[in-house]
C-alpha cells in the first residue's frame, strides 16, 4: 500500500510538472518561431512559411522604409510616458498610503476603474473627446492617452511597495533631526525606489507595446505596433521579426544581470 | 418637529473636529494629500472621465460627417446597434469567456509549479513566463499564423489524431483547417492573455505557508483533497484577479479576431474599431462601445459579489 500511495504521489506531482512545463511551451513557441523566421528569406510579400536560411535581414534591421522611424518613436512615446505615469503615480501612491483626505473611495475607484475597462472603450471614448475639441491627433494625443492608462498601474506597483515601508525608519530620521526634505530623498524614496521602478518598468512595456488606444488616437502617426498591424495587411518583413528578437535578447539579458547584481549584493550584504 | 435641535440659548459646542491629523500638525500640512493627489487626479478625471461623458452624448446624437452631430435624444441607436451587432457581442463574450477558462486551466499547474515545486529553477521560470512580454505581441501573434499554417505540422498532427474532425462537429474549426476559424481566435486569445492570470495565480500561491500542506497530510487528506479544501481555497484571490485581467481585455480585444480569424469570428471591438475609424458613424460606434463597458462592469460585479460571498467564505 505505501508503494501504491507512493506511485500515485509520484505521478501526480509529475502531472502537475508536465502540465506546467507544457504550458510554459505554449507561451515560448511563438517567440521561437519569431526568432527563427528573422533568419528566413521569404518569396512572397510575407514571412510566415520556411523558406531557407539568410542573414539579410540582420544585415540590414531598418532596410525596410517607416520601420526604424516607427521604432524611434515608440521608444520616445514610452519614455515620456514612463516619466509622467511614474511621476504622477507615485504621487498619488503616497497621498493614499501616507495621508487622510476627503473623497477616498472616489479616488480609489478612478484609479481602479481603467485597468477594469476593455481597453476599445477607452480608445473610443478619449477619441470623442479629442474630436469634440478639434485636437491634432498625433503625437501629443497618443502620449495624453498613454500617461492616462499607465497611471493606474504605477499607482497599484508604488502603493504596494509603500505600504510595507515600516514608518519607524522615518520616524528615527525625524529623532534624529533630519527635516522633512532630508528625511524623504535620503530615507522614504531609497526604501520606495523598487516598488517606483518596477511601476515604471510596468508603464514602459505598456506604452512601448500598445496597439488598441494608440491605434485611435494617432491619426496619421504611426508607431512600431500600429507599423506591425500595417504589414499584416501589406506584407509583413523579416526584419520586424529582427527587432522582436532583439528586443527579447536585450530584455532577457537585462534580467538576468540584474538578478546576478542584486544576487551579489545579497551575499556581500550576508557576510 | 424640531425637536432635536438644541436651543439657541445653550452655548454652542465647538464642531466636532473629523478626525483630528496625527501628531497636531499645521493646517498647511492637511493640504499636502490634495495636492500630491491634484495633477494625476485631474489627468484621470480629464483623459478618463470626461472622455466617458462626450462618448455618452456622442451615443445619443444624430447627423451625419458633412453637416455636423447634435445631440437628438436619439436612443434607437443603442436598439438599432444592438440588433445589428448582437452576434459580435454574444460572440465577444463567448470567445473571451472560453479563453478565461482556458487561461485558467493552463495556468494553474504553471503557477503552482512555480510556486511550490520549482526550488532553484524558481526565477529563471519566472523570467521565461515574463519574458515573451518582450516581443511586441502584435508579432508574436502573428506567428501564430505560421504555426497553425494550412498543412503544418501543428495542423497535420491533429488531422492525424482525429482531433479536427471532432472540432469541426462543434464548429470550432472548418475541415483542414484551423486558421481563420474560431479555435484559432481563441487559442490566440489564451496565448496573449496567459501571463496575466498565471502572475496573480502565482503571487496569492505562493503566499500559501507549505507547512498547510504537510498539516493536512498529517490529518490523512489525499493530495488531492488537500489541493480542494486548502490550496485553492486560499488561492482564490489570484483566481479571481486572474480571471478579470484575462476577461476584461478579451472582451475588448479585436487583435485577434483580425489576425487569426475570418469575417466570420468578427468580435465587437472590430465592429467599433470599423464604425469609429473607417465608416465614421461615431453615434453607433459610441452607442455600441458604452454597451460594451456595461456589460463589462455588470459581468465584473456580478462576478466580484459571487466569488466574494459563496466561494471565498
Amino acid at each position: 500500500m505505501g508503494v501504491l500511495t507512493d506511485t500515485g504521489r509520484w505521478v501526480r506531482r509529475n502531472l502537475v510538472v508536465i502540465g506546467g512545463l507544457l504550458t510554459l511551451g505554449y507561451m515560448i513557441v511563438p517567440n521561437v518561431v519569431v526568432m527563427v523566421f528573422s533568419f528566413n528569406k521569404p518569396e512572397g510579400r510575407f514571412n510566415y512559411s520556411w523558406q531557407r536560411f539568410s542573414l539579410d535581414a540582420w544585415k540590414d534591421p531598418c532596410g525596410v522604409a517607416d520601420l526604424c522611424g516607427s521604432l524611434t518613436l515608440s521608444l520616445q512615446i514610452a519614455a515620456w510616458a514612463t516619466l509622467g505615469a511614474t511621476v504622477l503615480g507615485t504621487m498619488i501612491a503616497f497621498a493614499l498610503v501616507r495621508y487622510r483626505f476627503r473623497a477616498r473611495g472616489a479616488v480609489n475607484s478612478l484609479i481602479f476603474l481603467p485597468m477594469a475597462m476593455p481597453e476599445v472603450v477607452m480608445a473610443a471614448s478619449l477619441l470623442t473627446l479629442f474630436l469634440n475639441l478639434g485636437a491634432q491627433l498625433g503625437f501629443w494625443t497618443v502620449l495624453i492617452a498613454h500617461i492616462m492608462f499607465c497611471l493606474s498601474f504605477v499607482v497599484t506597483a508604488v502603493k504596494a511597495r509603500v505600504m510595507s515601508m515600516d514608518p519607524r525608519l522615518e520616524e528615527a530620521a525625524r529623532d534624529l533631526y533630519a527635516g522633512p526634505v532630508q528625511t524623504f530623498v535620503r530615507v522614504t524614496l531609497p526604501i520606495a525606489a523598487p516598488g517606483i521602478a518596477a511601476g515604471a518598468l510596468l508603464a514602459f512595456a505598456l506604452s512601448f507595446d500598445d496597439f488598441i488606444i494608440t491605434n485611435f488616437n494617432a491619426g496619421s502617426t504611426v508607431t512600431f505596433p500600429m507599423f506591425v498591424w500595417g504589414s499584416a495587411q501589406r506584407g509583413t518583413p523579416v526584419q520586424i521579426n529582427v527587432i522582436g528578437t532583439a528586443m527579447f535578447v536585450v530584455a532577457v539579458l537585462m534580467v538576468v544581470g540584474g538578478q546576478l547584481v542584486s544576487g551579489r549584493r545579497k551575499k556581500t550584504a550576508v557576510r | 418637529m424640531t425637536t432635536t435641535e438644541a436651543p439657541p440659548a445653550a452655548p454652542v459646542p465647538p464642531a466636532a473636529e473629523p478626525a483630528p491629523p496625527p501628531r497636531g500638525t499645521p493646517a498647511r500640512r492637511r493640504l499636502v494629500p490634495y495636492w500630491l493627489l491634484l495633477p494625476g487626479i485631474l489627468w484621470l478625471l480629464v483623459f478618463f472621465a470626461l472622455p466617458m461623458v462626450y462618448q455618452a452624448s456622442t451615443s445619443v446624437q444624430t447627423g451625419s460627417l458633412e453637416q455636423g452631430f447634435e445631440v437628438t435624444w436619439h436612443f434607437r441607436t443603442y436598439w438599432d446597434a444592438l440588433q445589428e451587432y448582437y452576434p459580435q457581442f454574444l460572440r465577444s463574450l463567448l470567445y473571451a469567456g472560453t479563453a478565461t477558462v482556458l487561461c485558467l486551466l493552463l495556468g494553474y499547474p504553471l503557477a503552482y509549479l512555480i510556486a511550490f515545486k520549482a526550488g532553484r529553477w524558481r526565477n529563471l521560470l519566472l523570467v521565461l513566463v515574463i519574458a515573451p512580454f518582450f516581443t511586441s505581441f502584435l508579432i508574436r501573434t502573428l506567428a501564430w499564423k505560421t504555426i497553425l499554417a494550412d498543412g503544418g505540422t501543428v495542423v497535420g498532427v491533429l488531422d492525424s489524431l482525429h482531433v479536427l474532425d471532432v472540432t469541426s462537429w462543434l464548429g470550432w474549426t472548418e475541415g483542414d483547417r484551423v486558421l481563420a476559424t474560431p479555435m484559432a481566435v481563441v487559442c490566440g486569445l489564451t496565448y496573449n492573455f496567459l501571463p496575466f492570470m498565471i502572475l496573480p495565480l502565482y503571487t496569492s500561491l505562493e503566499r500559501v505557508d507549505g507547512r498547510l500542506h504537510e498539516a493536512a497530510g498529517d490529518l490523512y487528506a489525499r493530495p488531492f483533497t488537500t489541493f480542494r479544501k486548502v490550496t485553492f481555497p486560499l488561492s482564490m484571490p489570484g483566481v479571481v484577479s486572474g480571471t478579470l485581467l484575462t476577461f476584461i481585455p478579451a472582451s475588448g480585444d479585436y487583435v485577434n479576431a483580425e489576425l487569426l480569424g475570418s469575417t466570420d469570428t468578427k468580435m465587437v471591438g472590430s465592429v467599433i474599431q470599423t464604425q469609429f475609424l473607417r465608416v465614421l458613424d461615431y453615434p453607433t460606434a459610441a452607442a455600441l462601445s458604452f454597451i460594451l463597458m456595461a456589460v463589462v462592469l455588470l459581468v465584473v460585479t456580478f462576478y466580484i459579489r459571487r466569488a466574494g460571498t459563496e466561494d471565498l467564505v
